[in-house]
């Protein structure tokens, strides 16, 4: 089974023979001992600390199909280096654009992306209300908003509402987080330690989301809910909403509630609040675990990984486009 | 439509199959399944390739073929197929035919069940056969809808589609 790599620590990476030679460089520029990566294990690389290559290594990366993704200091998603597109369908496309360009075709799908979502914002809700939180009142809420979705036939409407529900379900985090206040959700930079993990973790499953995109036939930057194209690719985002509630928010439930990440694993600094290494870490780590958990899948009959799922919810989609059978949006069952 | 040997042995196991790979639609090469396949098709009977040529025709890329007997020789990895492989055979027949090289037989073999299947040189009605499936090929690929998936998922499995064909939400 292919894994996604993770350097955190300053280094060089090349190419050796048929395979990955990562080298460990200080500050004072001294090489540590090197650390080889079985190249046919590799499924991605994400690099947050400085990472030094040359072409030869993505030339190499590129004929193995080995993303790699960029983020910055203060752990922003910055870019990716896609290897070429491998997995080309002109029909595919087609449709696909198709339903973007037919406020008839795309709706449906938007208000599906949106629907997702909720759902599997109160399966987390029901969950924590059975164990002495009460959130009667947010699940309450957030069902009388869903009534609204098919009421809505502009993109922008449904946007609007799509932000309500999620900010009645993040009023529920200062119930569900035992030591920590989340307040209200900032971003851009997030003013505390709660609202530091959500937008940690919600690039973490905008970029699982485009990795699996990229093994299927669907066009990154054409999609539905959100604007096509516009800085992001975009598909990822419409993704990214039903999968946030499972993958990001119980991560960071669980690692809060259990204190694997303590205050003492954030920095304040002026106007925002940043992961330390070690609370990157262990959400990272918490991530792939999470990534990697399987359950067993209802219609397929066998043992699935929830980054299968992400993947299965591409096939459902392009189902969708291609006019077979339509897209129902992927709701946790348990 | 460059109508190829894939096409013939899909037609012969699951239209939509044929459909989907038709129109560009392929699943991601990470199967286990696929490396196997290949992994038999490189290694089995290494010993004799020398006398056989690898052939390179338009449609279809044969293996191995016996140019003193005039033999194609396929190798797979298991027998579930048996009629597409045949009809994957009769294809190359079919194709070497019309490039001169007339009266060919062909040799399937299934080293893991130590099988194999003798495919007799092409008679006249095995022209118009191979000929309609060219056709049927073409109007499968040339469908606006995708064909329906077969009846039940056990039929399936093993197949790079599965989950794409199996996977659905049961609210």
């Amino acid at each position: 089974m292919k894994k996604t790599y993770y350097l955190f620590n300053p280094g060089r990476l090349s190419r050796k023979d048929n395979t990955l030679k990562f080298t460990p460089v200080d500050e004072d520029g001294k090489e540590g001992q090197p650390r080889y990566l079985p190249v046919e294990n590799v499924n991605d690389l994400y690099v947050f600390g400085s990472l030094d290559a040359n072409s030869a290594l993505y030339n190499f990366l590129g004929k193995q199909s080995i993303a790699v993704h960029f983020f910055d200091y203060y752990e922003h998603y910055t870019g990716s280096f896609m290897p070429k597109d491998y997995l080309l369908a002109g029909k595919m496309q087609i449709a696909q654009t198709q339903y973007y360009l037919s406020a008839k075709k795309r709706m449906p799908l938007a208000r599906s992306f949106v629907r997702g979502a909720a759902l599997n914002m109160l399966k987390n809700l029901q969950y924590y209300n059975r164990r002495e939180k009460d959130l009667n009142q947010t699940i309450g809420q957030i069902e009388a908003l869903m009534l609204q979705i098919p009421e809505y036939n502009k993109i922008d409407q449904l946007m609007g509402l799509e932000g309500n529900i999620r900010q009645a379900y993040y009023q529920a985090f200062d119930t569900i987080i035992n030591d920590f206040e989340m307040g209200t959700r900032t971003k851009q930079p997030p003013q505390n330690e709660v609202n530091t993990l959500i937008s940690f973790g919600n690039m973490m499953c905008y970029t699982a989301c485009l990795g699996q995109i990229y093994h299927t036939q669907l066009n990154p930057t054409i999609s539905f809910l959100h604007e096509p194209g516009y800085r992001r690719y975009s598909l990822a985002l419409d993704l990214a909403e039903i999968f946030k509630p499972l993958l990001v928010d119980r991560t960071i439930f669980s690692l809060l509630n259990k204190r694997q990440v303590k205050s003492s694993d954030f920095r304040h600094e002026l106007n925002r609040c940043v992961l330390k290494d070690s609370a990157r870490k262990e959400f990272v780590k918490a991530f792939e675990e999470k990534l990697s958990d399987t359950i067993q899948h209802r219609s397929l009959g066998r043992s699935v990984s929830y980054k299968h799922l992400i993947k299965l919810e591409c096939y459902k989609l392009t189902k969708h486009l291609l006019g077979a059978e339509g897209y129902v949006p992927f709701k946790a069952w348990w | 439509m460059n109508i190829i040997a894939t096409h013939i042995n899909y037609l012969h196991i699951c239209h939509r199959k044929l459909w989907l790979f038709v129109n560009g639609i392929n699943m991601e090469h990470s199967s286990d399944l696929v490396y196997e396949g290949k992994h038999i098709g490189e290694h089995s009977y290494n010993q004799r390739s020398p006398k056989f040529r690898e052939v390179e025709l338009e449609g279809a890329k044969i293996d191995f073929f016996d140019p003193q007997t005039k033999t194609i020789h396929e190798t797979k990895k298991s027998n579930a197929f048996e009629k597409a492989h045949v009809a994957q055979v009769r294809y190359y027949q079919y194709l070497l035919h019309h490039n001169g090289v007339l009266e060919t037989r062909g040799i399937i073999e299934y080293p893991k069940q130590r099988k194999r299947i003798e495919i007799e040189p092409l008679n006249s009605n095995d022209f118009t056969e191979i000929e309609n499936w060219v056709k049927a090929v073409r109007a499968i690929g040339n469908e606006i809808e995708m064909p329906n998936r077969k009846d039940k998922p056990s039929k399936c499995k093993n197949c790079s589609y599965f989950d794409f064909c199996w996977i659905s939400e049961n609210e």
